[in-house]
């Protein structure tokens, strides 16, 4: 590994004064990611900020039923709290679906939605990769992309978003509270992971001096009926191949609200507007789920090693509704 | 920078410390603290797990200057003088140990998981350890332990 400088930030608004100034200045949260990136050489930050220290560790309820979750809360914990499992059960069980024990006792909320991909080439210096250098062309396309996007990729990258807990965020319609010395901004999930289009080494919205400081889950009644579903190589400890959050209200067996995110599938988190705006007002069945599922993955654009991820991931948002339907959000 | 860590329960200064190197590092080479083990430094494997403000994490992933006034137990921490922990024994007695290497970090996340959960079902068991990858034991004699240490515990309390 490089060396770099080591800052522990004190506060708020020292993290964002150091960050402004310098160059080369990354935020060290639980380190899950980028420390491992930094040992691979494919992050270089010249200064590393530690904010662990800063006090967004809190978890508000707010007036009007929503909860506002610090940037620091460390993943085990966010899964654990009570507000959350019982307004949320979709976001509890999504992050305990990611990583491990250890993994999710040290990962921050902040540090879980700047993530970054799995692809094996981004991880390989040999290899030629957008991402990581751009212009410097896409080796996964037409090499081993088992583990590729079926939707939002681009010509010029297909890696999958890798990570749980945004794809219960972007069913959630979550937002992005993230300050700088310019002031405070507040983007909606959904702007703020970026399709890859020409710039695949852009992946938020994020500005390079901007530190998040809090995720809002605004009030969603249906989200108390909401579940998350995740297939993948073995039975824990394992990147999504296809992921589904999924809440669901039902009267006199039609659908009154549904909401559905894909993760493992799309290369941002994925929040299925066509399923959704299908199986509003239709019924609450399995061929009215199934046509739902069809109508997402009619978008749907695979490569030879990669195309079972539309079978599965038309099985998994069927699979989803129908335990939804029957068991509601136990997990 | 002059790094202080209780480490089991014993106030440390350590000087001529880099805050960018790893706290397995610290606690390996500058303690003399081998019983954690360093295999993939990513996470992947859990050998390195230790308690850092009672909760196990990764040593590996965190920097020195992230424990800082913090507390460290390690797996040297968990007997009480010369009375293995329970799941030590259980370990022992279970068969659960070949090359060992695996064998630390199991412990301590085996430790925190009938701390936190006294009565765990087998599903929970395999979860808590999911992080900890062992290539000796096909794991099953490792379960035994866990659910041996488990009902000893709960026997005793
Ligand atoms: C072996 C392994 C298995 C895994 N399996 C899964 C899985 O199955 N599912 C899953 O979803 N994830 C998985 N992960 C990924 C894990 O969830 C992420 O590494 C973790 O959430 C990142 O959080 P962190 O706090 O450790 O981030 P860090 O590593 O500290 O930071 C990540 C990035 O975010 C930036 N950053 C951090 N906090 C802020 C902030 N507040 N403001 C601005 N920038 C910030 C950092 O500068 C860095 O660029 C796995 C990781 C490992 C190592
Ligand atoms: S898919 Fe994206 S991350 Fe993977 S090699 Fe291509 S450009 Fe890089
Ligand atoms: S050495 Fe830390 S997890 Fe493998
Ligand atoms: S006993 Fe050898 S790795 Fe587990």
């Amino acid at each position: 590994m490089r060396s770099f400088s080591y800052l522990s930030a004190p506060d708020v608004e020292t993290a964002l004064r150091v960050i402004a100034d310098g160059e080369g200045v990354k935020f060290l949260g639980g380190g899950t990611n980028l420390v491992d990136l930094m040992r691979e050489g494919i992050e270089r930050p010249a200064t590393v900020v530690d904010i662990t220290r800063l006090p967004l560790t809190g978890i508000e309820e707010l007036p009007g039923g929503g909860v506002r979750v610090g940037a620091l809360v460390r993943n085990s914990r966010l899964a654990a709290d009570l507000l959350i499992r019982t307004r949320y059960p979709v976001l509890a069980q999504a992050v305990l679906h990611g990583a491990s024990a250890q993994l999710r006792n040290m990962a921050t909320v902040g540090g879980n939605l700047l993530q970054r991909t799995r692809c094996l080439y981004f991880y390989d210096g040999a290899a030629a990769c957008n991402k990581r250098a751009p212009g410097s062309g896409c080796d996964a396309i037409g090499g081993f992309s088992r583990g590729g996007a079926i939707l939002g990729a681009s010509e010029h990258c297909v890696a999958a978003h890798p990570s749980d807990m945004a794809v219960a965020l972007a069913m959630l319609d979550a937002v992005v509270e993230v300050e700088s010395v310019r002031g405070v901004r507040r983007i909606p999930i959904a702007d703020f992971h970026r399709l890859p289009g020409d710039t695949p080494h852009i992946e938020t919205a994020l500005a390079a001096d901007e530190l998040i400081t809090a995720v809002e889950l605004p009030p969603v009644p249906v989200a108390a009926n909401s579940r998350y579903r995740k297939v993948r190589d073995r039975a824990s400890y394992a990147f999504a191949l296809v992921s589904v959050a999924a809440a669901l209200n039902v009267e006199d067996g039609v659908v009154t609200e549904a909401r559905l995110a894909l993760g493992g599938v799309g290369t941002k988190p994925w929040r299925a507007t066509e399923a959704e705006r299908a199986l509003l007002g239709a019924p609450a069945t399995e061929d009215a789920f199934r046509r739902a599922a069809e109508a997402e993955l009619a978008a749907a654009v695979a490569g030879p090693q990669n195309a079972f991820k539309i079978e599965l991931a038309r099985r998994t948002i069927v699979a989803t509704l129908r335990r939804l339907l029957t068991e509601g959000s136990a997990a | 920078m002059r790094l202080n860590v209780t480490v089991n329960g014993r106030a440390e200064a350590v000087d001529d410390v880099w805050e960018g190197e790893s706290l397995l590092y610290v606690l390996r080479e500058r303690l003399g603290l081998p019983g954690s083990k360093n295999a993939c430094e990513q996470g992947e494997c859990g050998s390195c797990t230790v308690y850092l403000d009672g909760v196990p994490v990764c040593a590996c992933l965190v920097a020195a200057g992230q424990a800082e006034g913090r507390a460290v137990r390690t797996v040297e921490g968990l007997a009480e003088g010369d009375r293995l922990d329970p799941v030590q024994e259980a370990f022992v007695e279970a068969g659960a140990v070949q090359c060992g290497f695996c064998t630390p970090g199991l412990l301590v996340q085996a430790h925190d998981l009938i701390e936190r959960n006294p009565r765990p079902s087998d599903a929970e068991i395999r979860e808590a350890l999911a992080g900890n990858l062992c290539r000796c034991t096909g794991y099953e004699k490792i379960l035994d332990a866990v659910r041996l240490a488990a009902a000893r515990k709960a026997g005793a309390a």
